[in-house]
């Protein structure tokens, strides 16, 4: 009986057995990758901050009685306008949601970006350009000896208002 | 064997009979044949005069021995490569040079970046000249990458079998890109530090999305990846010290071992792309060594040399040889010229125009506009649309349609010519009409009228709207519509791949030169910068 080519190569005569030395290699290979993944990983952690450097977010602004009602301030280091009205202090970053450009505050109360014209309402929310939402509200709180707090890693929810 | 030994033997025996100061009259003799023998132990071989010489010359040289001994005579043709690969790699070694020695005054730290910009270009000596050099150099290299890129495209040189160089290309490109974006923080001016706050913030624009699904408090990779690159939440001192190391070992160690890599890769391919008919004998004449001189090649001594692995139907035996020249010295000439070329332009360059360096870096007040350097304009065009797709999305679209384009369009025919051909060309010139007029028909069109939040109707549509459907997403669909419809129409997959590469091509330049002209501050649109308003 003749067999073909093909008959032949997949016969069993043909099948290499699996042997225990395959094993250990394979087994060997695999554990070095497996290693090698894991060391690259811890070294990579290294880049990941755990502690940031603005890691103390909280400033003071001043004594409350220094802003009058219907006022605007503005905090070049802290980037936020803190407005005190009827409702209270609110304070709203400058840093505009698009790409974080500092947004400017005309006469109305309003922003506009100048990099690429996203506009704001007063609320700061978004009125127009490329941002995706509206300007962040900041927390404030009065610290103990009675200072106006903003720490501007923490948002805080639109119509949000410190009363004193 | 052992009767031309015996005159050898023979002598020494003598020379050592003569006696007493025999070893140092050797001594004597060996310094001064010293310089000779020098150079034959440096260079085993003599003089590169005949093909056989010139052959080894290239084969024993570390440095020559990715050139192959000979070269067919297309692949120095000026129209085969317009020097553009030459031209880039001697970009990124000025780059290397005039860095190395920009890093002996710049400090990478923000209270004195700025300042050791200043003494360089105002102190040290040559300093100003090697600035400007580097950044003219950079947006050169940026520009030959692209254009090189371009020359590879319609030279169809992606094919088979050089598919994977293509792949390791787009990595060169990109990395490029990035060598350039990081060094454009370093000097720390107004211009530096809102480019790359921008450029941060694109790197975070994945918000944008993940906003829109809701899923950022468990899932939030833009925020992952802008703490990565700048190792806090805005652009400082930890920022620019992650640009440095990235600018001046990352990047560079990373891009060398791909250009090694590349050229290496271009010499196992079988040398440069060229057309079927290159392989002809020229001026008709039979001889199977039309160019070759009667010397010996290197065939004689090294056959294994010339046997490589040839990818092709057939064995390539003597066909080899045809319509080639010896690399040694005719190659190197060529690209010495356009090595040469290259650095003069540079040179010229520096001396007359200065790299800008504007006021010291202000987080407090950003430039107005503040623009980006000019290849990345037209991103910043399609990021004044929506962040996350004219940042991420549609720059990944774009850089991973390429990198498959050899993988896509398969077929065999015509590579190594330009266009490939009669209708190629017309497809090029179609499809350049098409995308110019597409872009620009966008672009009046979101400049006349503006975009859904500039509609009554549809100011308050959600943001996830405007991500996927804004004027960049538009025509980036209709580019893939068009070049479908080209594969449909002309049944080849390579000319829907010259439609789509045409149409951005044409797109890339129309928004770089909107962007950079037409574009003001608050990103209004304006005719010309002689209308911007004085503040
Ligand atoms: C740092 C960047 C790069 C350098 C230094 C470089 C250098 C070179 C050089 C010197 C050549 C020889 C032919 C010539 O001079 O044109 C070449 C060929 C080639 N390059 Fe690049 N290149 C770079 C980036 C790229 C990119 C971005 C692509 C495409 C995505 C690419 C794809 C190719 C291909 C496919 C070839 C073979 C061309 C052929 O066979 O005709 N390279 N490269
Ligand atoms: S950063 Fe404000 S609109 Fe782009």
């Amino acid at each position: 009986m003749t067999q073909t080519k093909s008959q032949l190569e997949s016969s069993e005569r043909f099948k290499p057995k699996a042997s225990r030395r395959d094993f250990l290699g394979i087994a060997a290979a695999w554990s070095a990758i497996a290693a090698f993944v894991m060391a690259m990983l811890g070294a990579f952690r290294l880049p990941m901050p755990s502690v940031f450097p603005e890691s103390n977010s909280q400033s003071k602004l001043g004594k409350p009685n220094r802003f009058l009602e219907g006022s605007a301030t503005y905090f070049p280091k802290q980037n936020l306008w803190l407005s005190r009205s009827q409702e209270g202090f609110h304070a709203i970053s400058s840093v505009c949601t698009h790409l974080g450009c500092i947004v400017e505050r005309d006469g109305e109360g309003e922003f506009s970006c100048p990099c690429h014209g996203s506009k704001f309402d007063r609320a700061g929310n978004v009125a127009g350009g490329p941002a995706p939402k509206g300007l962040v509200w900041v927390d404030l709180s009065i610290s103990p000896e009675g200072w106006l707090v903003a720490d501007t890693l923490k948002e805080t929810k639109q119509g949000t208002y410190l009363k004193v | 064997m052992a009767m031309t030994d015996v005159p050898e033997t023979s002598k020494q025996d003598k020379r050592r009979s003569i006696g007493e100061p025999g070893a140092l009259r050797r001594l004597g003799s060996n310094l001064l044949d010293t310089p000779s023998a020098f150079r034959k132990s440096l260079v085993r071989h003599g003089q590169p005069t005949s093909d056989r010489a010139k052959s080894q010359t290239v084969f024993t040289n570390f440095f020559l021995h990715i050139l192959s001994t000979r070269t067919h005579l297309h692949s120095i043709k000026a129209a085969t490569t317009l020097g553009l690969g030459v031209a880039t790699m001697m970009l990124f070694i000025i780059l290397c040079f005039t860095g190395v020695l920009l890093m002996v005054y710049y400090k990478p730290s923000v209270d004195l970046a700025y300042a050791s910009m200043l003494d360089i270009m105002h102190v040290v000596p040559s300093g100003r000249l090697m600035r400007n050099i580097h950044r003219w150099s950079a947006h050169g290299m940026v520009a030959c990458v692209m254009l090189h890129m371009a020359r590879a495209f319609y030279t169809a040189a992606y094919k088979k079998p050089r598919e994977f160089n293509w792949v390791i290309g787009m990595s060169l490109f990109v990395l490029t890109l990035a060598l350039s974006f990081t060094g454009y923080l370093l000097p720390w001016d107004q211009l530096a530090y809102w480019a790359v706050t921008i450029g941060a913030n694109i790197a975070q624009s994945p918000k944008e999305l993940t906003d829109a699904l809701g899923v950022t408090a468990v899932f939030d990779i833009g925020r992952f990846q802008k703490e990565l690159l700048l190792g806090a939440h805005y652009v400082g001192q930890e920022a620019l010290i992650r640009f440095y190391v990235l600018h001046v070992i990352i990047l560079p160690v990373a891009i060398s071992i791909l250009i090694a890599l590349h050229f290496w890769r271009i010499r196992k391919d079988g040398g440069l792309v060229r057309p079927s008919y290159a392989d002809e004998p020229m001026d008709g004449s039979a001889s199977q060594h039309a160019t070759a001189s009667n010397e010996p090649g290197p065939a004689v001594i090294k056959t294994y040399g010339l046997m490589g692995l040839m990818k092709g139907k057939t064995p390539a035996v003597d066909r080899e040889m045809r319509n080639t020249i010896t690399t040694w010295p005719n190659v190197l000439y060529v690209i010495g010229a356009a090595a040469m070329l290259t650095t003069l332009a540079m040179i010229v360059l520096g001396v007359l125009y200065d790299a800008p360096l504007a006021e010291m870096a202000n987080p407090a007040v950003p430039e107005n506009p503040a623009k980006a350097p000019w290849y990345f304009l037209g991103l910043q065009e399609l990021v004044s649309y929506s962040a996350f797709m004219g940042g991420v999305g549609i720059p990944a679209i774009v850089v991973l349609g390429l990198a498959l384009m050899p993988y896509l369009d398969r077929e065999k025919e015509d590579a190594g010519i330009w266009f490939s051909g009669r209708q190629g060309r017309r497809v090029s010139f179609m499809s350049a009409i098409f995308g110019a007029a597409v872009v620009i028909g966008m672009l009046a069109f979101t400049v006349r009228f503006g975009w859904l939040r500039n509609w009554e109707a549809t100011a308050r549509i959600p943001q996830i709207v405007i991500t996927f459907f804004n004027p960049g997403t538009v025509f980036v669909a209709i580019f893939a519509v068009w070049s479908v419809v080209v594969v449909k129409l002309t049944r080849s997959t390579r000319m829907g791949a010259i439609a789509l590469f045409t149409c951005f091509l044409v797109g890339f330049a129309i928004l770089t030169y909107f962007a950079t002209v037409h574009r003001g501050p608050n990103w209004d649109f304006f005719w010309s910068h002689n209308d911007w308003p004085v503040h």
